[in-house]
C-alpha cells in the first residue's frame, strides 16, 4: 500500500467537528472538500510547504518546509521521512534533519545531496520551487545525543554524514552545551564543506568547539593514526560517526579495535555501498498476484528487479525502513542486502527493498 | 495480467443453464488465427501497453487530480444550489450538477481509481485499495467480482457472471427459462436501482447456492453492504434536506411550512441524481457487452487460451460507443470497452489516444473493431432484452473485420 505521511496533531474540537461533517461527504472525508481550499488542513497525514531552497555546495542544497500542522519536534540527529511528487509519482526518501528542533519559524529544514542518477536529490536540488507540497512521514532514528549531554564529544563526518550532526551542533550551540567538542570532517575540497561557512563561523568563536576539515583531495583520507593526531583523547570522548560505508567501517573497526565500543554511536542509514561480499546468487522472482516473472542478481532488490520486469509494486523509502513494499514470501530464500544475511521462511514479510534472491522464490505480490 | 486457468469447469457451465455449442455453428475469428498470429498480437498489443506506461507522467497526474477536483467542485455547487430546492430553477440546477457529479465519480473516477489505473502514482489516497466511492457496492466486493471475474473470464459463458448478471438472458445459447419472460420489466427496475443490483451481484448467489460461501462471510458482505447503504441514506436522505430545511427555516424567518416544502424536495432532487446517475451507469455497462456485435465464448473454445487468444476474446468481447470528449468523460471511457479490456489498469484518459493503433492492429489482423453511436447500441441492446426473454432466438450477424 503506498505510504502515508505521519497523522499530524489536531485540536480536538477540530477533529470532533470534522467527525460530525462526515455524514455530509459520505464517502469522502470532509478533508477531501478543504484540501480543494488548502491541501496543508489535512487531518490525514501531515504535509508541509516548502518554504526556501537554499544553494549549499555545488551538489547540496537546503530545503526549508514549513509543516501544515504544529511539528511534533524531534531530536537533533534523527531523521524524517519525506514524499514528493515527481513526475507524477509519489517517492519516499529519509533524509537527516538539519534544523535545529527549537527553530522560532517552526520550519524544518533537510540537506539532501544531489546523487545525479537519482530520482528525488535532483528534483529537490534543481526542479523543487517555493509553494510546492510535500509530504511529512515519521521522525524516526536513535543516532541522538544523550539525555545528559556529555562534556566531552567527538564528531567524525564525512561528505553528507555532516546532516544530522549539524542539527547536534546547532542544538548544543543554542543550549550552550557546548564544552569541549572535536569535530573531524571530510570533503574532497573546502567548497565542497556543506554548512562550511557556519561551522567556521562556530570554530571562530572558540567556545569549546574545534573543527578540522580533512580535506581529502589534499590530505587524503582520514586515518587511524590521523585521528590519533587530531584528537589524542578520542577513547575517552563520546563519538557520533556518519559517513560513506568506507569512513563507518574504518571507525567500527577502530574502536571495536582500541576504544570503547560502546561510545561510538554510528547512523546506519545512509546510502548503503553494498560490499561484494553481500552480494549472493541472484536468481528468478516470480511475483504471483501479478503473473510477472523477473530475474535478479545479487546485487539488485526484488522490488528492482520486478519494477524492471513491469510489475508495479508498492514501495516507500527503498531502503528498508518504512515497510510499504513488504509481501509475503510463498517460497524460496533471500538475502538482506544489508547484512549479507540469508533468510526467509514461507509465510513470511519481507521488504522487498532491502532483500535479493537467494536461488528462486516466489511472492504474493 | 493473469493468464487464465484453464481448468475445465464444464459441468458448472450446465449447471448454470448454458447450452454448450455456438448455435449457429458460425465460426469465430479467434479460431480463424494461427498460433503464430496471435503470438505476434500479442507482442503488439503488449508494446503499446509498455509504451503508455512508460510514458506516464506529470500529465496523467494533472488530469486526475482535476477531473477528482471537477467533482468536488460540482458536488459543492449542486449542494448549495438544493439549499434553494424549493424554487423550481434551483432544484433543476441543482438536480443537474449533483446528477453529473455522481456520474463523473462512479464512471470516470470511482471505476478507474478501483481498477488501479492510477496506482503507478504512488499516491496514498488514489489507490485502488484505499478508495471507495458513492455507491451501493462495496469496494472490495466489487473489485473481485468486476477487476478479477468479470475482467478475467469475460464474455465466457458459465464463468463470466456479468454475461446477463445472473438473472437476464442476454445471449440466444443461454436455456430459456419461463422467468425471463419478465426481464423486460426487471431490467427497467434494474435501470433505476442499478447500483443496488450492481451490489447484490457481487454476493454471487451462484457461490452462495452452491454453498461456496460460508456464513460467515455472507454476513460479512452484508453487513458491507449495509453500511454503504446507511452511508448514502443517510447523506442523501437525511443530512442534506435537514440542512436545506433548517436553511429555508432561517431565511423565511421561522415558517415550518417552507422548512418541510425544502426537505421534500432537497429529497427529492438527491433521488433523482441517484436514480439519473443509475440509468447511466446502467445504460453505458450494458452497452459494454451486450450489443448484437459481441461474441461470446465457449469453455472449449477458451481452453489452453495464450495471451493473443486472450487479446482477442476481449476485442470480440467488448464494444465501445461513439461520441465526443465530454460524452467519453462522462461514460467514465467505458465508451472505449474494447482499449478497456485490452488495458484494463491503464489511465483511462490514454485510450482515446492509443484507439487508431487498436484498430490498425483490428485492421491487420482481420478482426472486428464494434464500435457504434449510443443509440444503435443501446437500441440493439434493448432489442435482445426483449427478444430472448422468449424462447428461441439466433445470434445477430457480426460486423466482420474491421475496414477503416
Amino acid at each position: 500500500m503506498a505510504e502515508r505521511g505521519a497523522p499530524p496533531q489536531v485540536p480536538r474540537a477540530r477533529r470532533t467537528a470534522l467527525r460530525m461533517a462526515r455524514s455530509f461527504t459520505w464517502p469522502l472525508l470532509p478533508d477531501d472538500y478543504l484540501e480543494l481550499v488548502n491541501p496543508l488542513w489535512s487531518t490525514r497525514e501531515l504535509r508541509g510547504r516548502v518554504q526556501r531552497v537554499e544553494r549549499e555546495t555545488r551538489d547540496a542544497v537546503t530545503v526549508l518546509i514549513k509543516p501544515g500542522w504544529e511539528w511534533p519536534g524531534h531530536r537533533a540527529g534523527q531523521y524524517v521521512r519525506l514524499g514528493v511528487e515527481v513526475d507524477g509519482v509519489h517517492h519516499w526518501r529519509a533524509y537527516s534533519l538539519t534544523s535545529d528542533a527549537g527553530r522560532a519559524d517552526g520550519c524544518i529544514a533537510i540537506t539532501p545531496k544531489l546523487v545525479p542518477q537519482g530520482t528525488v536529490s535532483p528534483f529537490l536540488f534543481s526542479r523543487v520551487r517555493p509553494g510546492a507540497i510535500v509530504r511529512l512521514g515519521g521522525v524516526e532514528g536513535t543516532f541522538t545525543l544523550p539525555e545528559r549531554v556529555p562534556r566531552r564529544l567527538l564528531f567524525v563526518s564525512a561528505g553528507s554524514g555532516i546532516t544530522p550532526i549539524m542539527s547536534m551542533l546547532r542544538e548544543l550551540a543554542r543550549e550552550r552545551a557546548m564544552h569541549d567538542v572535536v569535530h573531524v570532517h571530510s570533503a574532497r575540497t573546502a567548497e565542497d564543506v556543506i554548512f562550511g561557512a557556519e561551522l567556521r563561523a562556530l570554530h571562530a568563536r572558540a567556545g569549546g568547539y574545534r573543527l578540522h576539515e580533512q580535506l581529502t583531495g589534499v590530505h587524503g583520507r582520514l586515518t587511524p593514526a590521523g585521528l590519533e593526531r587530531l584528537c589524542a583523547d578520542w577513547r575517552e570522548r563520546e563519538a557520533f560517526v556518519c559517513g560513506p560505508a568506507g569512513v563507518m567501517r574504518a571507525m567500527g573497526e577502530l574502536w571495536a579495535r582500541e576504544g570503547e565500543r560502546e561510545r561510538l554511536h554510528v547512523e546506519h542509514f545512509q546510502p548503503h555501498e553494498y560490499d561484494e561480499a553481500q552480494a549472493g546468487a541472484g536468481g528468478a522472482i516470480r511475483f504471483c498476484a501479478s503473473g510477472v516473472l523477473a530475474d535478479a542478481g545479487g546485487r539488485e532488490s526484488i522490488l528492482a528487479a520486478g519494477e524492471r520486469a513491469g510489475a508495479t509494486l508498492p514501495y516507500g523509502c527503498r531502503m528498508g525502513i518504512c515497510h510499504s513494499c513488504v509481501g509475503r514470501l510463498r517460497s524460496g530464500r533471500v538475502r538482506d542486502l544489508r547484512t549479507g544475511r540469508v533468510h526467509g521462511q514461507p509465510g513470511e514479510l519481507l521488504q522487498t527493498c532491502v532483500n535479493a534472491p537467494e536461488g528462486a522464490v516466489e511472492l504474493d505480490l | 495480467m493473469a493468464t487464465m486457468q484453464t481448468e475445465s469447469r464444464r459441468t458448472d457451465a450446465e449447471a448454470a443453464g448454458w447450452q454448450p455449442a455456438w448455435a449457429d455453428g458460425e465460426e469465430s475469428p479467434l479460431a480463424r488465427l494461427t498460433a503464430e498470429q496471435l503470438e505476434q498480437l500479442a507482442q503488439e498489443l503488449d508494446a503499446i501497453h509498455e509504451e503508455v506506461y512508460a510514458d506516464l507522467g506529470e500529465r496523467d497526474a494533472r488530469y486526475i487530480r482535476a477531473t477528482i477536483a471537477l467533482h468536488r467542485r460540482l458536488v459543492l455547487a449542486a449542494r448549495a444550489l438544493l439549499l434553494g430546492s424549493r424554487y423550481r430553477p434551483l432544484w433543476l440546477a441543482g438536480t443537474a450538477s449533483l446528477s453529473l457529479a455522481k456520474i463523473l465519480e462512479n464512471m470516470e473516477i470511482g471505476h478507474n481509481v478501483m481498477h488501479g489505473q492510477w496506482d503507478w502514482m504512488n499516491d496514498p489516497d488514489i489507490n485502488s485499495q484505499t478508495w471507495d466511492w458513492d455507491t451501493a457496492s462495496p469496494a472490495d466486493a466489487w473489485r473481485h467480482s468486476h477487476n478479477y471475474e468479470h475482467h478475467t473470464f469475460t464474455n465466457i459463458r458459465g464463468k463470466d457472471r456479468d454475461l446477463g448478471y445472473e438473472i437476464m438472458r442476454v445471449d440466444p445459447q443461454q436455456r430459456w427459462h419461463p422467468v425471463y419472460l419478465f426481464q423486460p420489466l426487471y431490467n427497467l427496475l434494474l435501470m433505476g436501482f442499478f447500483e443496488w443490483g450492481v451490489a447484490l451481484h457481487d454476493l454471487n448467489f451462484d457461490a452462495i447456492h452452491a454453498g461456496e460461501k460460508s456464513k460467515e462471510q455472507l454476513r460479512a458482505e452484508l453487513k458491507a453492504i449495509g453500511a454503504k447503504a446507511r452511508g448514502q441514506i443517510v447523506k442523501d436522505y437525511m443530512a442534506f434536506p435537514s440542512l436545506a430545511a433548517l436553511a429555508a427555516l432561517v431565511t423565511s424567518r421561522g415558517s415550518l411550512a417552507s422548512a418541510r416544502t425544502t426537505f421534500a424536495t432537497t429529497l427529492k432532487a438527491n433521488f433523482t441524481a441517484n436514480i439519473v446517475r443509475n440509468v447511466w451507469a446502467h445504460s453505458i455497462i450494458f452497452c459494454g457487452h451486450f450489443p448484437d456485435q459481441t461474441y461470446t465464448f465457449s469453455e472449449e473454445e477458451v481452453a489452453d487460451e495464450t495471451r493473443g487468444g486472450w487479446y482477442v476474446r476481449q476485442l470480440l468481447g467488448a464494444a465501445n460507443i461513439d461520441g465526443g470528449p465530454l460524452f467519453h468523460l462522462l461514460a467514465g471511457n467505458l465508451s472505449f470497452q474494447v482499449e478497456h479490456h485490452l488495458y484494463p489498469d491503464m489511465p483511462s484518459s490514454r485510450y482515446a489516444e492509443i484507439a487508431p493503433r487498436v484498430r490498425d492492429v483490428c485492421r491487420r489482423y482481420g478482426l472486428p473493431y464494434n464500435t457504434g453511436p449510443l443509440h444503435r447500441q443501446l437500441g440493439t441492446v434493448h432489442r435482445t432484452i426483449l427478444r430472448l426473454a422468449f424462447p428461441g432466438g439466433r445470434a445477430r450477424r457480426k460486423p466482420g473485420a474491421y475496414r477503416p
